[in-house]
């Protein structure tokens, strides 16, 4: 079997396994998010934390519902990694430096997970079990609750109340992430990944030198990195790493975990707004951009005519031989399109326009299908901008899902989509305008300035796979990056929310033959054009610098 | 004071627009117009007007700025970049001057009428009183004022007729040179000042304050003195403002990475585009301008000023832009049925006669009976027999010894009798009547007639089926005796009128409902809405069910359309969402509905949401096709910044453009004549066709979207092969 033909097994497989499970998984969401009873365990969560799970919130309430969690989740694990050394299960390591803690305190909770720091070198089992691994829960599930009160502004008429964010919270932890988690790690375990508290082993190599091998619980983090598109890895190789990923198909199921939650919700939407085939159409919008972008990955790395790349038969440098060239390029796209961020291979190594196209994943704002929960706002109120031009062309103010598309809801659209391409671009410009930022660059031309930009489309869109190449492990790009992450998660959330507080104050327009139909092909087809152009024209005159100036030949 | 009286000369009658057809047809373009406007444009230049517009006020900035360098560098380049930045700003401008022009215009033609007059004021005037009368300028009256006008004056103010009844002539105001008829009470005593009293003598009491007259409203409607962004306008600029800001930023931020680009590359020399210190100027500036959305943030006043300019020709005043927007999110339609759907009044369709009597022979007495009824009605059945029994209509004076019955409302029938020997037959005298099927069967039973149970069945049918009934009755007196009969039945109903199913089929196709509105009761309702085609009808409607029905649907979010001209329309015209005043209507009405049709035709409430659609539909036509634009001006410019940088972006140079100085030049150029070559586009309205939303979006699309990829291209390649032979360009 050739590599390509197992590339299309590996991609048509995974395709497959998406839509047999989007349905019945998002129907189960559906039913969590709209249920009206507590579970036992969550009863005592509500009084642990002095809530009532049954009193709803405008979206004011709940945006500072999210703040306030989020604040002191950051507090919590900044101080947390500070005190290592004095905590148990530290191996030894010393309390982690403050601009690296500030750093991955933030992308912990802003389910970026950009590390700074090597994981094996810098954390113990107790930072990485109670404080790290803490957070892609409930990052995710923030996420997660902010996309269902999202939702909730089109499911609901005439109100001010969007949900409660500490109810969402708490059932996206315990109904949805807990119960996959467990069992995705028991795979992975199966698989060979390790989970112990064992002591680092010192070996003796074959080359006669000594390496130190650090275990831990690895299987467990593991599967809620996919799972909650966190991407923050046990190990500084993260999925590249064979005790977190040790096999081909192992590779498969991280990438069906990473993937799963994100193309479920868009029929956990169409189920809450009482149309299945509104939630067909953003899942359609998603796959088509995601399935474009998997292509174009693979034949930029299969069919790239370097001299090394043509000489192997592919562009095989950075990639583990185990999984290949073709199953590590779809593993790119994916941790890429979705907000995970993990990585299997080195996309600095990437052929130019291969590593091209993971940034134009990211810098599509993450949305095809996205990270849990933000890749279903995102797309919507892509649906929404979208809407508003296309509804002009039927001849009404635009509608969609019965909610009229006017001055204060295009006044968050635009906000929201602005704020990604600011952070990316001034962040990069500065950079680069500053000489001490410009030594960070492993490499000079295009391809250093590559290495930039991606280290900002990857925090501002709180995706945290880093291109390598670039030493970010300096006061500057942790604190630029750090502000990038924060910005980049909670601004848009705050518009997200506001945008659905307007929308859930209408009253939904009847549907009629006047109404621009946004469940056919033509608004799906509109909704992936308006996307790329618009994403494509924000960063074309970066990208034309770094990937194209790199990756176009004569 | 004075006591000249100042005559308003006779206004020329607006041109009117060809109103054949039901497709929204628009205004064309005079190309004389451009030119006349180009100082109303220049004018606008003036940054304290221009700030209104944000994407222009960008461009006039960098064209100022390029002007600095172009001072400074002395290239031809630059000049030419220079020159054509400017003349942008001054096509943006010039679109919008051009469509205030059209305005403008028609102001001119009303500030004619309001020329002042002397109004003849009575002091302390009440009912069946004489009053003093004083000469007093029309700019001084007060509310409440009483005035007389008499034949050949022009009413000073807009009031309602109090006394008297009139003919006047409102072409001032309507275009229209028929005379109508004003009077005191009722629903017509509506005057407008600046029209003339064409005979008889009327007493207006004013009810406008000075200088709130219906003209000076118009005024400043058709000039958009005080026009204020509608709501979608609002959230149209929000997106064009936030694109406008990811292109600067895009920009901008480019800047520090061309610097580091060229400074990993010594050995390139600076070009045009580059030098050490980054992009020039001049390059950085045409590249903003190329990306922001400069074609629709042109436009977008434009369009919006030649909406409301395309109601002023149907001679439909808005009295907001809100208005005309909120026409084309219509979701229901009020009609009322007569005069909108019907024609005014009922006419005769059948004749049915009753035992043995001829049909013929019924259609001739009918018609005989007939012909002294000036009713309508009465002159429907008349045609009715012309026209399917071919009787030809006699005069009564043909017709010896005949003694005609007018109708009137006590008899409720109308009738003949004619002596001796009429159409050969032996009977002396005849005798006809046609009316209420009661009266004529009471006539015929006073007669000693006999009315047959068949006459009873007949008439119940007409009933039920929603048309009206009306009885011929004869009674012969011959020398033996006279006998009293029952002829036949006459069928009235009401006609509706023609093309009304299609247009009512198009409304349903732009998913509008239609829901006629009428007094009559549900049978006959029904039947007339069953042959109209509307989708629902409100039957024995008062004023209050009206206005609970536009409640009803306004509950349920839909937005509401409805005409009225009565008093008691007001409210309900206030609460709809559209509400259109007949120009004949009360001053009430006028004040509550948004907008005033002063040909008074209820139909056109049709042609309205039509209007409002296809404004936004222009909008989001030329929104497109502005965004879509930007990726072939990418292709352009961005190659020809770097190419010297990195050679292999030369691939990116699909179009082949000659040099990067032309190709950068041409997107300059292509981006200001778009402009031109759109105002005529912007100033029409895109084409509109009722259909539904799913075909006018793909039809739409596929012109705007996809062609506003492709054109691009073809415009600057076109324009690149002309600029190539500019010497300094090449």
């Amino acid at each position: 079997m050739s590599s390509t033909t197992a590339g299309i097994l590996f991609i048509g497989s995974l395709v497959i396994a998406l839509v047999a499970v989007h349905r019945p998984f998002g129907d189960y969401m559906y039913r969590v998010f709209t249920s009206t009873r507590h579970l036992r365990v969550e009863r005592g969560l509500y009084r642990l934390i002095g809530v009532n799970p049954d009193a709803e919130q405008k979206w004011s309430v709940y945006a500072r519902s999210v703040l306030a969690f989020s604040l002191v989740s950051v507090l919590f694990l900044y101080a947390f990694q500070r005190l290592q050394g004095y905590l148990l299960l530290n191996l030894g390591f010393k309390g982690v430096p403050d601009h690296i803690a500030w750093n991955t305190a933030i992308s912990f909770v802003t389910n970026t997970n950009w590390q700074a720091y090597s994981g094996e070198s810098t954390m113990g089992h107790l930072v990485q079990m109670s404080g790290l691994a803490v957070q892609n829960f409930v990052s995710a599930a923030v996420g997660i609750a902010v996309a269902m009160a999202f939702v909730r502004g089109f499911a609901r008429k005439k109100t001010d109340e969007l949900g409660n964010f500490w109810t969402d919270l708490v059932r996206a932890c315990v109904r949805v992430l807990l119960p996959i988690a467990a069992v995705a790690a028991i795979v992975l375990i199966a698989g060979g990944a390790v989970q112990n508290f064992a002591d680092p082993h010192t070996v003796h190599t074959v080359a006669g030198g000594t390496q130190t091998i650090t275990g831990g619980p690895v299987a467990s983090q593991e599967v809620i990195k996919e799972l909650g598109t966190n991407g923050g890895g046990f190990y500084n190789a993260n999925s590249a790493h064979p005790f977190e990923n040790p096999t081909a198909w192992t590779n498969w199921i991280e990438i069906f975990l990473l993937t799963m939650i994100a193309f479920s919700l868009p029929r956990t939407f169409g189920r809450m707004v009482g149309d299945k085939r509104q939630g067909y159409a953003i899942v359609s919008v998603m796959a088509t951009l995601a399935v474009l972008s998997v292509i174009a990955i693979n034949v930029a790395q299969l069919a790239h005519h370097g001299t090394v790349p043509t000489a192997v038969g592919a562009a095989a440098e950075g990639t583990e031989t185990r999984f290949g060239v073709s199953n590590s390029a779809t593993f790119a796209a994916a941790t890429t399109l979705t907000s995970t961020g993990a990585v299997n291979s080195f996309h600095d190594s990437y052929t130019s326009l291969g590593g091209g196209v993971t940034m134009l994943n990211m810098m599509l704002g993450e949305v095809a299908p996205g990270g849990v929960g933000s890749g279903l706002y995102g797309m919507l109120i892509l649906a929404v901008i979208t809407v508003f031009v296309a509804g002009l062309m039927v001849g009404r103010t635009p509608e969609y899902l019965g909610k009229k598309i006017g001055g204060r809801e295009m006044k968050f659209a635009s906000m929201y989509f602005l704020v990604t391409p600011v952070i990316v671009l001034v962040g990069t410009a500065t950079a680069m305008a500053m000489p001490g930022q410009r030594a960070s660059m492993l490499n000079t031309g295009p391809h250093g300035l590559s290495e930039v930009l991606y280290a900002f489309t990857s925090a501002a869109n709180n995706n945290g796979s880093a291109f390598a190449g670039l030493t970010v492990n300096t006061p500057w790009y942790d604190t630029a990056l750090g502000l990038a992450m924060v910005f980049g998660r909670f601004l848009p959330m705050v518009f997200a929310l506001a945008l659905a507080g307007s929308l859930a104050r209408q009253s939904p327009t009847p549907v009629s033959e006047g109404t621009l139909p946004t469940h056919r092909p033509l608004f799906v087809g509109m909704v992936a054009g308006v996307t790329l152009i618009l994403v494509g024209l924000t960063f074309f005159p970066a990208l034309a610098l770094g990937p194209l100036a790199e990756g176009i030949h004569q | 004071m004075t006591t000249q009286t100042i005559h308003a000369s006779p206004a020329p009658e607006p041109s009117r627009p060809d109103s054949s057809g039901d497709r929204v047809k628009g205004g064309l373009l005079d190309p004389k117009m451009l030119v006349r406007s180009l100082p109303d444009a220049a004018r606008k230049l003036n940054p304290a007007t221009l700030w209104r517009n944000p994407v222009m006020l960008i461009v006039e900035v960098g064209a100022v700025w390029t002007t600095v360098l172009a001072v400074r560098e002395m290239t031809a380049f630059a000049w030419l970049i220079t020159i054509w930045l400017w003349l942008t700003v001054v096509f943006a401008n010039l679109a919008e001057a051009v469509a205030e022009g059209r305005g403008k215009a028609q102001a001119a033609t009303l500030r004619r009428a309001k020329q002042d007059t002397v109004a003849r004021r009575l002091v302390g005037w009440r009912p069946g009183k004489a009053a003093p009368v004083e000469n007093v300028p029309a700019p001084e009256l007060r509310l409440g004022d009483h005035v007389v006008v008499t034949a050949g004056e022009i009413i000073p103010g807009d009031g309602d007729v109090v006394e008297g009844v009139a003919s006047v002539d409102e072409s001032a105001i309507t275009g229209e040179s028929a005379p109508v008829i004003r009077e005191s009470g009722g629903d017509r005593s509506a005057v407008t000042g600046g029209t003339k009293v064409l005979s008889d003598r009327i007493i207006v009491k004013i009810t406008q304050k000075p200088g709130e007259s219906f003209i000076d409203r118009m005024i400043a409607l058709v000039e958009g003195a005080n026009r204020q962004k509608t709501p979608n306008e609002i959230a149209l600029n929000i997106l064009l403002a936030a694109l406008t800001i990811i292109f600067l930023i895009a920009v901008a931020t480019m800047q520090p990475l061309a610097i580091y680009s060229k400074a990993g590359n010594p050995g390139v020399p600076n070009t045009t585009a580059l030098d050490q210190n980054g992009v020039t100027g001049i390059v950085l500036v045409s590249l903003v301008v190329c990306l922001i959305p400069t074609t629709i943030g042109a436009l977008l006043s434009a369009i919006g000023i030649a909406g409301m300019d395309r109601l002023v020709q149907r001679n439909v005043l808005a009295m907001s832009g809100r208005a005309v927007e909120a026409a084309g999110d219509v979701n229901t339609l009020l009609l009322d049925k007569t005069g909108t759907i019907t024609l005014g009044n009922r006419q005769a369709a059948e004749f049915i006669p009753v035992g043995d009597v001829d049909e013929t022979a019924l259609a001739d007495a009918a018609q005989l009976s007939s012909l002294a009824d000036e009713t309508p009605e009465g002159r429907s059945v008349v045609v009715f027999a012309k026209q399917r029994y071919g009787l030809r209509e006699r005069n009564p004076g043909e017709l010896g010894h005949a003694s005609w019955v007018a109708f009137t409302a006590q008899t409720r029938m109308s009738g003949v009798d004619l002596d001796g020997d009429v159409d050969g037959s032996s009977a002396k005298d005849r005798s006809l009547r046609k009316g209420a099927a009661t009266a004529v069967a009471d006539w015929v039973r006073g007669h000693g007639g006999h009315v047959p149970p068949a006459m009873g069945d007949v008439v119940d049918g007409i009933s039920a089926s929603g048309g009206t009934p009306l009885a011929v009755g004869e009674v012969v007196r011959t020398d033996a005796g006279s006998t009293a009969r029952v002829l036949g039945v006459i069928h009235l109903k009401d006609v509706v009128k023609q093309g009304m199913r299609e247009r009512f089929d198009h409304m349903r196709a732009m998913g509008i409902r239609t829901v006629m509105v009428t007094g009559d009761n549900p049978l006959t309702a029904k039947a007339i809405a069953d042959e109209a085609g509307v989708d629902d009808f409100l039957s024995e409607a008062k004023p209050e069910d009206k206005m609970a029905l536009i409640k009803r649907e306004q509950e349920g979010g839909r937005l509401v359309a409805m005409t009225g001209d009565g008093t008691n329309d007001a409210p309900a015209l206030a609460q709809a969402d559209v509400g259109v005043a007949m120009n004949t209507g009360t001053s009430a009405a006028k004040e509550a509905g948004n907008m005033v049709d002063l040909d008074s035709d209820p139909t056109k409430l049709i042609e309205i949401v039509e209007i409002g659609k296809q404004l936004l539909i222009t909008r989001g036509a030329l929104t497109t096709f502005s965004i879509a634009n930007d990726i072939a001006k990418y292709f352009a410019i961005i190659p020809a910044m770097f190419v010297a940088l990195f050679p292999g972006l030369d691939a990116l140079n699909i179009m082949r453009l000659h040099s990067p100085q032309s190709a950068i030049m041409s997107a300059v150029i292509f981006n200001a004549i778009v402009i031109i070559a759109l105002i005529p586009l912007a100033l029409r309205g895109v084409r509109y066709r009722p259909s539904s939303a799913s075909k006018l979006l793909s039809r739409n699309l596929y012109v705007y979207g996809l062609g506003g990829i492709i054109a691009p291209f073809i415009g600057i390649k076109v324009i690149d092969s002309i600029v190539r032979f500019i010497p300094g360009i090449s």
